[in-house]
Formats: C-alpha cells, structure tokens, sequence
C-alpha cells in the first residue's frame, strides 16, 4: 500500500482514459500529459496504461508499507525520498516504512508518479481514472491506501532507455487544426484568434483551461455539437475555452480551433498567468 | 409499417459535410436543424458503423446533428477516410434496425420541487395544470446523452413550453430535477450547477456506473412523463432503495 499521510492541491489516480462510454456522457478522463505520464511508465517498464499518481502544482505526502520501484516524471516538485531530494525521470527503489514528500515546484505544473506495474485502485467502467460521477473517490485525501502490486521475481523494472523531450515544459506555441466554426469567424477575429498572447486564468483545470483575454465573438451559439478534449470554445462573451482530459462530450458554443494531442499534452504543464498562443498548422 | 419506413429512407440522402476534426477524429454534419427525420439518420449512419465492426474505429459519438468518429491512429490521409464515409453512407440502409424502448418515467411536479413553476406560469399566462399536461402528454425521443453522465437529451417539448434558460443559473440543481431550457427539456441525474427552469423531480437513478448498463436509456429510445403525486413520489423512492421498482417500458420500432 501507498499511504496518503497529507493529500496536495488535487492529486488523482489517473491511466490513459475511459473509451466506450462517451454514449452516456461520461467523460474520457485520464492523465492531462500523456507525454509525461508514459514517460514514466515507460522508465519502469510499466505499459502504457497502467495507473500513476498526478499531482499538480503542490503534491502530497506518501508513506510506502511495502517495498516497490519508483519513477517521477513531468513537473519537477522537489520530491524528496527520506529527505533526500530525488531527479525525475530515473528510477528509484523504495522500501518500507520510506516517505516520499513533494516540495517546491521548479517548473511544469503536473507530475506523475509511477509505481512498477501501475496503482492497484478500482477500475470502473474499464478505467482507474478518477472522476467525480463514476468512481468512489473524486480525488486523492488524507488517510487513503493506494493498493499497489507486491515485489516478486516476476516484477522487475526494465530500465528502458527514453528519449526525453526537454522542449515539453516550454512550448507555450499551440499547434491547432481549425474547428468546424472557424470559418464562420470573420477575418478579423481569425487573424487575433491565431496572433494574440492569451492569458490562463485561475478557472483552469482538469475540465478545461481559461483565459484572461477577450475576443469579439460574432457568432450565435450552435446546436449542441460534439467535442473532445483540445476543442477550444469561444463563448457568447468572447472567452476563450479550450476543453481537457475531464471535459464533457458534447456543448453548445462554436468550436473555433482542435489542439493537437502533443499540445493538450503542453497545456497541461502550463500554470496560472502563463502566455500561450495558437500556432496553425 | 417498418419497411415502408426504410423504404422511405431510402430516398432521403441528406447532404453530409465531412472534416478532419482531431487527429484521430472525422466530423459529419447533418443540416442544422434539430429534427427527429435527421437524428433518425443520424442513428441510422451510427448504428450501420457500429455493426461493419471497423477494427480502427476506436468510438462513435452523436448528437443533434452530427457524428463524430474517432479512430485507434493519426488520421494521414484524410480524404481517403472520408471517402470510405461516404460510401459507408450510401450503404447505410441494408442494416437492419434494432428496436428502441419507449420508458414511462414518473414525474412529482409537486410545488416543493417545481421552483419555476410559478415564473413560467406567469409569464406564458398558463395555469400550472396546464404546463404539467402540456409537459407530461408528449412522447419524447432520447437524441442524445451528454452534459452530464446520464443527461438526456430529449426532442419533443411543445413550443407553448419553450422558455429561455436563466440569465444566472442556480449554484446546486437537487438530483432528479426536471427542467426546460429553451426548446429543450430534461433530467438533470445528478446534484449540479445549471441555468434550466426547473419544473419537476424524477425519483429514478439516470446513472449508476458499477452497473452493466449505467444509463437504462440510449439515444433513439422514447421517454413518457408519468405525472405523481407527492405520496406516489415517496413510495417510489422506498421501492428504488430496496430495490424493488421496475421502470415500466415497452418495445417500439424504431
């Protein structure tokens, strides 16, 4: 087990999604940075899908009951292992009775932490990601055990060689595909849609990012259409949505741009006041 | 009745626009209008996909008047999947329909849980017996579920009912909260913020997920108000804890 002696800002369990449920409104989920989150997996030999810890901003406290392989990647949090400060991207070995304290966050603004063979929660709906209608938990807290595998000979880490990608935590260019109501804006709004500097506001999170910055909006809403995550909204005020892992599966106001996976990914590790800009391919 | 239907489908191509939505996603539109002739195709188109089995379609989604086909890899060559669309669009009516379920569910517009009764009554100049008839008399058709897990959207609200959405919505809607918003109306299945006029209470679970089917209702399937009592609503509520209630449904051809 995995014990939560002080729970951070908004810690989750969190694996690549849920797929075949979007037909009852149930969103995908899953880790906001895919890039960091399978990097860390991949350090350990762990698949693809097997379920970190995402943390954001300020990450918890964690005490180990049994002994396991670790990976942090991502934000750098100043994660300490008893007090010794420990690098991201590599792997560490954890024994009993270890505390892993998370500190001062250096740059990015989510981490994940990978356990060697993935966090053992419950799997609703073919997935471990928490979300707030479907799983019992919503968010890590104070006291809870996070079930994980036991070490044996048949679970070992891989020590796989990676590529790690040092651009990730400062591309502030979205790439972008035009949304389906991009054309109905006129040339104007197009031309401040794709030059402008917007701002994230403090009303981001795992559902969608916010912007400070407003834009003329000249359209009408549209019958409630699908989106995805990385669909970027333009409301009747003129701000700027652009939707994340947790958002819902259909809206109601035009969707101007489509990010990229690779930038939801880049997004994600942006924080509060920072400056992104919408780059078309 | 059922092949005269398909028949006439048959000679209804409606002009579909397609586009690169995501990476791994196409988006086909129907024209914008929300009508029960498009949502039929649109199911239709969805349910033919759905049954060629296509290893690389990962998810389907819908709504009004659109599909969204999402595939297990990057999009390369958008045109030639577009192009396989649209073949699979002309092909579409040799899939042989599945059966939808008409659902009665029950309705309390008891006052303690229709808040907006009195605003719309005032401001339609329409007795209130006479909303929970206009509300409660029409079958209405699931076009889709999205909003919330297990929110479903329904077609069919009388126009003397159409009423705008708040200008500032209410913080917490109760679980269960029957509402209209504009042209639309449905069951909120979960405690949430929302900008709908609320009408009503459901006593029935929209979505419980450690269910083999979360939400008993699909897109396609018809709904029917049953309007009750306060006293009714309570029983009904003993009866789902323990249990022991059956939501009354009968099969419908689609």
């Amino acid at each position: 087990m995995v014990e939560v002696l002080k729970a951070g800002l908004f810690d989750t369990i969190q694996d690549l999604g849920r797929n075949g449920y979007q037909d009852l409104g149930v969103p995908i989920s899953g880790v906001m940075d895919r890039y960091a989150a399978t990097l860390a997996n991949s350090i350990l030999g762990n698949t693809a899908d097997a379920a970190v810890l995402e943390s954001v901003l300020v990450g918890p406290q964690l005490k180990f009951t049994q002994e396991i392989f670790i990976c942090i990647s991502g934000a750098d949090m100043s994660v300490k292992l008893n007090d010794i400060e420990i690098k991201t991207n590599s792997i560490y070995k954890v024994e009993v009775g270890d505390i892993i304290k998370y500190g001062k966050c250096k740059y990015g603004c989510r981490a994940y932490l990978a356990v060697l063979g993935g966090f053992q929660t419950e799997i609703v709906m073919r997935s471990r990601s928490m979300y707030k209608e479907v799983t019992a938990l919503s968010r890590i807290i104070k006291g809870v055990e996070l079930p994980i595998l036991k070490l044996n000979t048949n679970l070992k880490p891989s020590f796989s060689a990676v590529k790690i990608d040092n651009n990730h935590f400062r591309m502030t260019q979205l790439n972008v595909l035009k949304g389906p109501e991009f054309d109905k804006l006129n040339v104007d709004v197009q031309h401040k849609l794709l030059h402008t500097a917007f701002t994230i506001n403090k009303d981001s999170n795992r559902m969608a990012y916010q912007f400070d910055d407003t834009l003329e909006n000249p359209l009408k809403g549209i019958i409630t259409s699908l989106v995805l995550p990385g669909t970027v909204q333009l409301t009747p005020a003129g701000k700027l949505i652009v939707l994340m892992r947790d958002a819902q599966i259909t809206g109601g106001y035009p969707r101007v741009l489509q990010l990229t996976e690779k930038s939801i990914n880049n997004l994600s590790q942006q924080l509060i006041g920072c400056k992104i800009a919408f780059k078309c391919e | 009745m059922l092949t005269l239907f398909i028949f006439h489908e048959k000679l209804m191509n409606f002009e579909l626009s397609y586009r690169r939505f995501s990476e791994q996603s196409i988006l086909v539109e129907w024209p914008q209008n929300i009508d029960e002739f498009i949502l039929k195709d649109v199911l239709l188109f969805k349910q033919y996909l759905a049954t060629l089995d296509v290893k690389s379609i990962l998810q389907i989604n819908n709504a009004y008047n659109s599909l969204l086909i999402i595939y297990n890899f990057t999009i390369d060559d958008v045109y030639s999947e577009i192009t396989e669309l649209k073949t699979h669009y002309r092909q579409r009516n040799i899939v042989k329909k599945s059966n939808s379920k008409l659902f009665k569910i029950p309705v309390c517009y008891d006052e303690e849980f229709g808040l907006d009764l009195e605003i719309i009554s005032a401001e339609k100049q329409l007795p209130i017996s006479q909303i929970i008839a206009l509300h409660s008399q029409v079958v209405y058709t699931v076009f889709f579920i999205g909003f919330l897990p297990g929110f479903l959207y329904l077609g069919g609200l009388d126009k003397q009912l159409h009423f705008p959405r708040k200008k500032n919505p209410r913080q917490v809607i109760k679980k269960g909260a029957v509402a209209i918003g504009g042209q639309q109306t449905g069951i909120y299945p979960n405690v949430s913020p929302g900008g709908w006029n609320i009408i009503g209470n459901c006593p029935l679970e929209f979505f419980i997920p450690k269910k083999e089917t979360p939400c008993f209702a699909s897109a396609g399937d018809k709904v029917k108000f049953i309007p009750v009592s306060r006293l009714d609503y309570d029983d009904i509520v003993v009866k789902i804890n323990s249990g022991n209630f059956i939501i009354e449904n009968e099969d419908i051809d689609g």
